[in-house]
């Protein structure tokens, strides 16, 4: 009977034609037809890099605008560019990346189940991404949506172009798809567990996707309202945001900031679920304070709602709402930073190994942190009155979402690519890229805290001379940035013809995902496991044993 | 055929991602109970939309509220009520492995959900006649015409979508109906009327809302 043993199994010939892979068969049909959660991960894998470079190279042009005080391109296209941007990064990238690629892939082989729940359910919520992703893209492109991601009112009911209806029904499909997929883990983690698998002896990643798709199943309902309520204003003309009709624009703000700021931590639980399990494995030690980290991460999905109205501190509302949500969004500060007490505690005296996932690792707890300390910065009302929608936000919350979101998904990239390909990846490669990850992320954005302190504001194509010389040092930093982001794309594709074989457990990890072959059976486990021990029992080990 | 013996009835296998049919039986309704806390937050934009409206207008919402036709409002919270009942012995019958009782419940559940909505549509038209959908032909006199308008649109995007739901469950009423006759169900496994029974319940429960912040609200007042 199998077991979360201390360190792998010897290394089993690896079988190339009995895994998800190949056992379906490899037509078109048997995997745009699949139920398999592996297959629609990967599925999800490929369309999210879609996006990802889609959003990327709207990016791209952005800080090429930039380059220059007067822009490069019409206010038009600039701001069509960063709506496009925004949009596909947010809600087609950031929202869905983890949860629905290593979330999909890991939470049952995780627990020890079969599959997710619901499998047709899982394929449902997949084709909605694709299609809410694409009835995007054909919209901003095609129609030129200048509404930004947020679609503020009255802009995008009133005067913004007829596509916006077209935009806010995609956005409204991939939160359907958001809302099934949380629907799913949430079962399958209540009643899909292997025998032994009690709540405490899962793993961090899977309690993180937990707490994420609590916020996903009830706050995305809120925003699929909203932007309902604005597309009914635009077709019929009556005012519920509209203030020329009757209505106020800060009920949309309410009702938008109700999920989006919850969102935020959509897109950033599940990084912390991926380095909960980076750091034990590298340094060799149990995560530290095990139980902190599972109910930080509940915390921060309940706490995540009572913070919403720290958007909105110059927007008009009351002087004692500010104060409250000012007081409430350093309350979160909390739970986050005892998740970063812990992952330093376990790296203290581990025996460290500087593999791609732990470059990646450190590099989130560093950018994560910086961005963290930001949001203390911008929680206060009153230093937030002065860098309110000046780029010192945008570089606050880059740091979240792409140093800390971006590096935290490229790290578990790298660490379940041996699972899920059966193949390894050029070590050196690997490092390399990290690096450039990290050392072009703070040339592009730490010059931005430095734009909007000085007082340059967001979203416009073009600014006073002076801000310059920053400015260049941010767009040189991007071109660095998406020669890291471009290397993976390379070198993770040539490991899958070129790459060694990785054995079940190539980093000597713990969880139940390493005890079946890589690439795993369709059923996950030959035999259902059962669990005697809790997660995490690491050794100090120098030689993982099965490269 | 019939009724007084619980009918002996293959019990399907579960799917192959569940051990056992108890497991697979507990996620499908545990899922819809999740399912249900979305649509609870889903509905819950539009009455906080309301409770803005009626706290910043209220004058306005008060005499939108007389325009409501609180017969036909009423004379359909008492179907719906039935329908629920119909449906939790459907749902008994269901347990019990009682075939014809169980289809013939299934079949008054969703005629009484049809009933509903020939009410409503009826409701629906007597507002039209009244000029009072806003968008179409909404015209009113009077200081509070903007709140009786909002007051309006919110009343057809509330009921609107709460009829989408109800027509929703009637097909799935109806498809629970056609496989109960088949005999798809019995003792051993009931489990999708279960499921489709706490849909129907929960459509009925927002309608108890809906029904006093619409029809009797507006009415306490002067």
């Amino acid at each position: 009977m199998m077991s979360a043993t201390v360190t792998g199994k010897p290394e089993e010939p690896i079988v190339a034609t009995k895994n998800y892979l190949t056992e379906e068969g490899i037509t078109l049909r048997s995997w745009l037809l699949t139920r398999d959660h592996k297959r629609i991960a990967i599925l999800y894998t490929l369309s999210l890099t879609f996006f990802f470079f889609v959003g990327g190279a709207a990016a791209t042009l952005i800080r090429l605008n930039l380059v220059t005080p007067s822009g490069i391109f019409t206010p038009d296209i600039y701001n069509r560019l960063f709506t496009l941007h925004g949009i596909v990064m947010v809600w087609f990238f950031l929202i869905p990346s983890i949860p629905n690629t290593m979330g999909n892939f890991l939470i049952p082989l995780m627990i020890g189940a079969k599959d997710l729940a619901f499998p047709r359910l899982n394929l449902l919520s997949w084709y909605l991404y694709v299609g809410a992703g694409l009835l995007a893209l054909f919209a901003i492109v095609i129609g030129g949506v200048d509404t930004g991601w947020t679609f503020y009112t009255p802009f995008s009911s009133l005067y913004s172009n007829g596509y916006v209806v077209l935009a806010l029904a995609a956005v409204f499909a991939v939160g359907f798809s958001s809302i099934l997929t949380g629907l799913n883990f949430i079962v399958t983690t209540h009643r899909m567990r292997a025998p032994g698998m009690t709540w405490y002896r899962l793993p961090v990643f899977v309690w993180s996707n937990y707490a994420t798709s609590i916020i996903m199943v009830l706050a995305t309902p809120v925003l699929a309202i909203t932007l309902l309520l604005v597309a009914v204003e635009r077709l019929l003309r009556v005012g519920i945001f509209d203030p020329a009709l009757g209505g106020d624009p800060l009920l949309f703000q309410h009702l938008f900031w109700f999920y989006s700021h919850p969102a935020v931590y959509i897109m950033i639980l599940p990084g912390f679920g991926v380095i909960s399990e980076i750091v034990p494995c590298f340094a060799r030690k149990p995560l530290f304070g095990y139980k902190f980290v599972v109910w930080s991460s509940i915390a921060i999905s309940v706490i995540g709602f009572f913070v919403w109205a720290h958007h909105m501190f110059v927007a008009g509302i009351s002087l004692y709402a500010g104060l409250v949500f000012s007081l409430l969004s350093y309350v979160i500060a909390v739970p986050s930073a005892i998740k970063v007490f812990n992952w330093t505690a376990t790296l203290h005296k581990g025996w460290i190994s500087f593999d791609a996932p732990m470059l990646y690792a450190l590099g989130f707890i560093g950018l994560f942190t910086i961005g963290g300390l930001t949001g203390l910065f911008v929680a206060n009302l009153a230093f937030d009155v002065h860098v309110t929608d000046s780029y010192f936000v945008v570089a606050h919350f880059h740091y979240i979402m792409v140093g800390g979101m971006v590096s935290a998904y490229f790290g578990g990239l790298h660490y379940w690519w041996p699972k899920v390909t059966g193949r390894l990846y050029p070590e050196w490669w690997a490092r390399i890229a990290a690096l450039l990850i990290f050392f072009g992320f703070n040339l592009t954005f730490f010059p931005q805290f430095i734009l909007g302190y000085l007082g340059m504001e967001r979203r416009y194509y073009a600014y006073p001379p002076e801000f310059q010389a920053w400015n260049i040092f941010s767009s040189a930093g991007a071109s660095v940035l998406a020669v890291g982001y471009a290397l993976p794309f390379f070198y993770l594709g040539w490991s899958l013809f070129r790459g060694k074989r990785a054995g079940a457990n190539p980093w000597a990890a713990t969880g139940l995902e390493w005890q079946t072959p890589s690439p795993p059976p369709t059923h996950n486990f030959d035999r259902t496991p059962t669990v005697t021990r809790p997660p995490y029992q690491y050794r100090p080990e120098p030689e993982p044993q099965d490269v | 055929m019939s009724d007084s013996a619980p009918i002996p009835q293959p019990v399907p296998g579960p799917e192959p991602q569940y051990a056992t049919a108890d497991q697979q039986a507990e996620a499908a309704s545990f899922g819809m109970w999740v399912f249900l806390a979305t649509e609870v937050l889903f509905f819950g934009g539009m009455l906080l939309a309301y409770t803005w409206l009626r706290t910043t207008y209220p004058e306005g919402v008060a005499e939108a509220g007389h325009h409501t036709k609180i017969v036909i409002g009423s004379v359909n919270t008492l179907v719906l009520l039935t329908s629920s009942l119909t449906m939790a012995w459907a749902v008994d019958a269901a347990k019990l492995g009682r075939r014809t009782v169980l289809t013939r419940l299934l079949i008054a559940t969703a005629l009484l959900g049809l009933l509903f909505l020939g009410l409503k549509g009826y409701e629906y038209h007597g507002e039209w006649t009244d000029h009072l959908v806003p968008g179409l032909n909404f015209h009113q006199d009077g200081p509070h015409t903007r709140t009786i308008e909002l007051f309006y649109f919110l009343y057809f995007l509330l009921t609107g979508i709460h009829g989408i739901h109800i027509t929703i469950g009637i097909g799935l009423i109806a498809v629970m109906a056609a496989r109960a006759r088949r005999g798809a169900f019995s003792a051993g496994y009931y489990t999708p009327v279960e499921v489709t029974g706490l849909y129907w319940h929960f459509v009925d429960i927002v309608w108890i809302f809906l029904y006093p912040l619409i029809y009797l609200v507006g009415r306490s007042g002067p």
